[in-house]
């Protein structure tokens, strides 16, 4: 394996762990329309704060796939053909998610316009949902063949630990998105987005124990690979706790950074695991490995240098407008709607 | 048809034409409403400002479904065509991730950032947002057309011959592909002339319904209270502006689109002689000069083709001279048998769809030159000294039927250049029937194409069904669906509260 594939590799779970920090609160702002939204004109609150930023976020996934197909095509072609259902139910997840923003803004009544919270919610659960599925089913080894076609067949997609992984990817984007709205909206509102999470927290701790214990019985990873998987699966547990411990003390920003973490640890967990490989065979020797899967030196150089130069700039706009956006929405129980204008200026003098 | 690659095929085809009935429409509306946000800019008229507002939704609107429909794109290259991925991979992806870091960050970081700024910057750094989104879309046409010519035009390559699959040597001549520079002109100006056709045409319906109001006398009443000191402009004014200014962005795109169509054309009869033959529905190799079809009954069993023609027109368009044939179907298919029949077999077939290519050409032409005549009229019924277009109901109907024009003209463009790329995927590297993924199953084909179908056809409505209430709503229209933009400056505030 040569320093430029060890490196895209690298760069792929990156991006994927970058997708997940951004997107993931996302798709928890969206789920938290449903679960803990009053009313629509909150949902409507809740979609505004990730208004300006989801569809930049998503791209991180879009570029994940993109580097994956230019740096590993033979991985590219055996994951996104093998998961061919899985990843569809995605695709539909996030288009139903993707227009909800526009079409909301064009509805005219609150029925109309809750079609559109619905579809946002809809999507939200199940992006995330099956990507998490997708990840945790490929860890455990699925048949593959010569050719590299991986037929992971219905249990091998559907079964106790993938669809644990789904939940917990689903459940760790909730609360994310949980203290995201706590630093967005209100204090008033605020405060109760941490003390819905401090709450939900408590899930976390029975389905992280679940989620190891069948890690360690269904994957090689606690085997092959014993200091670094666990390892992070220390981080992923510190992080769970300091988050914890935050919302309880309702510091907004430090619970967003430690569910964060535990996101990102997750992917980080995954590819650490894959390690050599990119696929993992029932039978160890149809495994595909980062060497094998991986596209010619040449292209590599050239997608170095691309991602060297064009990486800063883009990180420096990206985070320049969440600068510029930073300011915390107006809001408690006002959410400036038809209400109207004699609500906004309650809350601006404050 | 009801196999794994003719489902395959379908589903690629549909989701890809849907796509780009959306890809365009977003380039092309984004160019104009920067356009309009900078006359604003420069001209400091408040009506520019309500122009490049009120058609900023509409962009909105075809930018979020362009979005939605793109994800599919950049997934189904693995999904369903995991061969394919695998023999193209090492040229394929590079665009497509350079794509994603350049243009698709780009592109969404700034729309978002100019929706939600709009009293934050001064309007000429809140303009720079809306070209910078252009500039990102813009981009992202190239990289994929990179992606898309080498399938038409392989350059910058070499087989690797321990694996068979292709082996980028240099990432110059991938870019540098005549072909790309042929074809990204052509879609560009297409999306140019798509934007300003479509508001030409929603223009006339908002004329047509701004008339219908005056005639029943409830025109002109004062529209709802707007922010202190601005102009106010009637719908006739707001609207005939909009027309004039898209006519023109039209009219552009409209000339350009035909020079790069040309230019394009010319390259394709030596480059893919097949494809060129069949948009013409040519057979027999010609006489010299040339005589053109305008409409032809094409048979494709028995390979014979019977139109009207006009003498010598075919060299005239082709070569851009008064002689010189142009080679038939048949005798391709003799060259490329010899050409490819060591590598692919006796038995391929190398006859792409004749009739589809000959109608999808004629229409696409027809809407390149049908959009040019529209607008260069639109400039003159619109004229100073005499308006003609206004008082005219049955002129701002056809107009406004027009605005659906573009898209079958970019459906036409597209069908042309892939369907006529049979039956390679990759031209004489690979065949379509070796891309396709062999995991794909018949059930679970049928049902995505049906899913994907639904969706498709439900968010088509919804579009049009939002874009006709933008229109009927109207310029003046104060309300954002139910609520009011949470980010209203302090300014605005006092505003609405004195």
């Amino acid at each position: 394996m040569s320093i430029l594939q060890g490196l895209w590799f690298f760069v792929i779970g990156l991006l994927f762990a970058g997708f997940l920090l951004l997107e993931g609160f996302d798709f928890g702002v969206g789920m938290a329309t449903r679960l803990v939204a009053r009313d629509g004109d909150e949902r409507a609150t809740f979609m505004r704060a990730i208004g300006p930023h989801w569809d930049g976020n998503e791209v991180w996934l879009i570029t994940a796939g993109g580097a994956m197909f230019a740096a590993f095509p033979l991985w590219y072609a055996s994951l996104f053909s093998g998961y061919y259902i899985l990843l569809f139910l995605v695709l539909v997840g996030l288009i139903l998610r993707g227009v909800s923003f526009e079409f909301a803004n064009h509805a005219l009544t609150s029925r109309e316009r809750g079609v559109w919270q619905w579809a946002n919610f809809i999507g939200s659960v199940f992006a995330p949902f099956f990507l998490g599925m997708m990840l945790t089913s490929l860890i455990q080894g699925i048949p593959l063949d010569k050719n590299g076609d991986a037929w992971p067949g219905f249990f091998g997609v559907v079964n106790w630990l993938s669809v644990v992984g789904g939940v917990a990817v689903v459940f760790f984007s909730f609360v994310h998105g949980l203290h995201f709205l706590s630093l967005k909206l209100g204090p008033m509102d605020s405060r109760r987005m941490l003390n819905i999470s401090e709450k939900v927290y408590w899930i976390a701790y029975p389905a992280l124990v679940v989620f190891v214990l069948l890690a360690i019985f269904r994957t090689d990873f606690y085997t092959a690979r014993p200091i670094s998987t666990w390892l992070i699966t220390v981080i992923i547990l510190a992080a769970t706790i300091c988050g914890h411990v935050a919302v309880t003390r309702k510091r907004g920003g430090f619970a967003f950074t430690a569910s964060g973490i535990t996101l990102m640890a997750i992917i980080a967990f995954i590819f650490n695991g894959l390690f050599p490989r990119v696929m993992i065979g029932t039978d160890p020797a149809t495994s595909i490995m980062i060497q094998d899967a991986s596209a010619s030196p040449y292209t590599l150089k050239i997608m170095t240098v691309v991602l060297c130069i064009f990486l800063p700039i883009m990180l420096a706009y990206f985070i320049w407008s969440y600068f510029i956006q930073r300011k915390r929405l107006a809001t408690d129980g006002a959410h400036l709607s038809v209400a109207g204008p004699a609500a906004v200026s309650a809350t601006v003098a404050r | 048809m009801l196999n794994v690659l003719g489902l395959s095929r379908f589903q690629f085809a549909m989701t890809t034409v849907f796509h780009f009935f959306y890809v365009p429409l977003s380039i092309g509306l984004a160019l104009c409403v920067a356009i309009m946000e900078t006359l604003y800019v420069v001209k400091k008229k408040e009506i520019y400002k309500k122009m490049t507002k009120f058609w900023g939704k509409i962009f909105l609107l075809s930018f979020a479904v362009g979005v939605v429909t793109g994800i599919i794109q950049e997934f189904q290259f693995g999904m369903n065509w995991s061969n394919y991925s695998r023999f193209m991979g090492d040229i394929f992806g590079a665009p497509l991730a350079i794509e994603a870091l350049l243009a698709f960050f780009m592109e969404s970081t700034f729309i978002g950032v100019w929706v939600f700024t709009w009293n934050r910057f001064k309007p000429a750094v809140h303009a720079v947002f809306i070209w910078l989104t252009f500039l990102g879309s813009s981009v992202s046409a190239i990289w994929i057309l990179a992606a898309n010519s080498f399938m038409q035009h392989p350059t910058g390559f070499e087989i690797n011959k321990a694996t068979g699959r292709v082996r980028m040597t240099s990432f110059w001549d991938v870019l540098g592909n005549p072909q790309l520079w042929r074809e990204f002109p052509h879609v560009f100006f297409g999306a140019v002339l798509t934007g300003g056709m479509v508001l030409v045409g929603m223009s006339a319906w908002g004329l047509l319904r701004a008339h219908k109001q005056e005639q029943a006398g409830k025109a002109e009443a004062a529209p709802a209270v707007e922010g202190g000191g601005s102009e106010q402009v009637s719908q006739r004014v707001f609207y005939t502006r909009s027309i004039r200014l898209s006519a023109i962005i039209a009219l552009i795109g409209s000339i350009l689109v035909i020079i790069a169509g040309d230019l394009q054309t010319s390259f394709i009869i030596d480059d893919q002689p097949m494809k060129f033959a069949a948009t013409e529905g040519i057979y027999e190799d010609t006489k010299d000069p040339a005589p053109w079809a305008v409409v032809s009954l094409i048979n494709e069993k028995d390979k014979t083709s019977k139109g009207i023609e006009i003498p010598e027109m075919l060299s005239l368009l082709s070569y851009h001279s008064t002689s010189g044939s142009v080679k038939g179907m048949n005798s391709v298919n003799e060259q490329l048998h010899q050409q490819y029949d060591g590598k692919f077999g006796k038995d391929m077939n190398y006859y792409v769809p004749v009739t589809t290519l000959f109608w999808s050409f004629r229409f696409m032409a027809a809407v390149g030159f049908g959009v040019l005549l529209l607008s260069i009229l639109v400039l003159w019924f619109t004229r100073k000294s005499k308006d003609t277009l206004w008082s005219s109901n049955w002129k701002l109907w056809i107009l406004g039927i027009c605005t659906y024009l573009p898209f079958v003209g970019n459906t036409g463009g597209w069908l042309i250049t892939e369907l006529g790329r049979y039956p390679w995927l990759v031209y004489g590297l690979q065949t379509i029937a070796d891309g396709v993924s062999p995991t794909a199953t018949v059930p679970n084909l049928l049902f995505t194409n049906i899913v994907y179908f639904l969706l498709f056809l439900f968010l088509g409505g919804v579009m049009i069904f939002y874009s006709r209430r933008v229109l009927h709503q109207g310029p003046d229209y104060q309300g954002e669906g139910l609520s009011l933009p949470v980010q209203a400056s302090r300014n605005e505030r006092r505003v609405a509260l004195a």
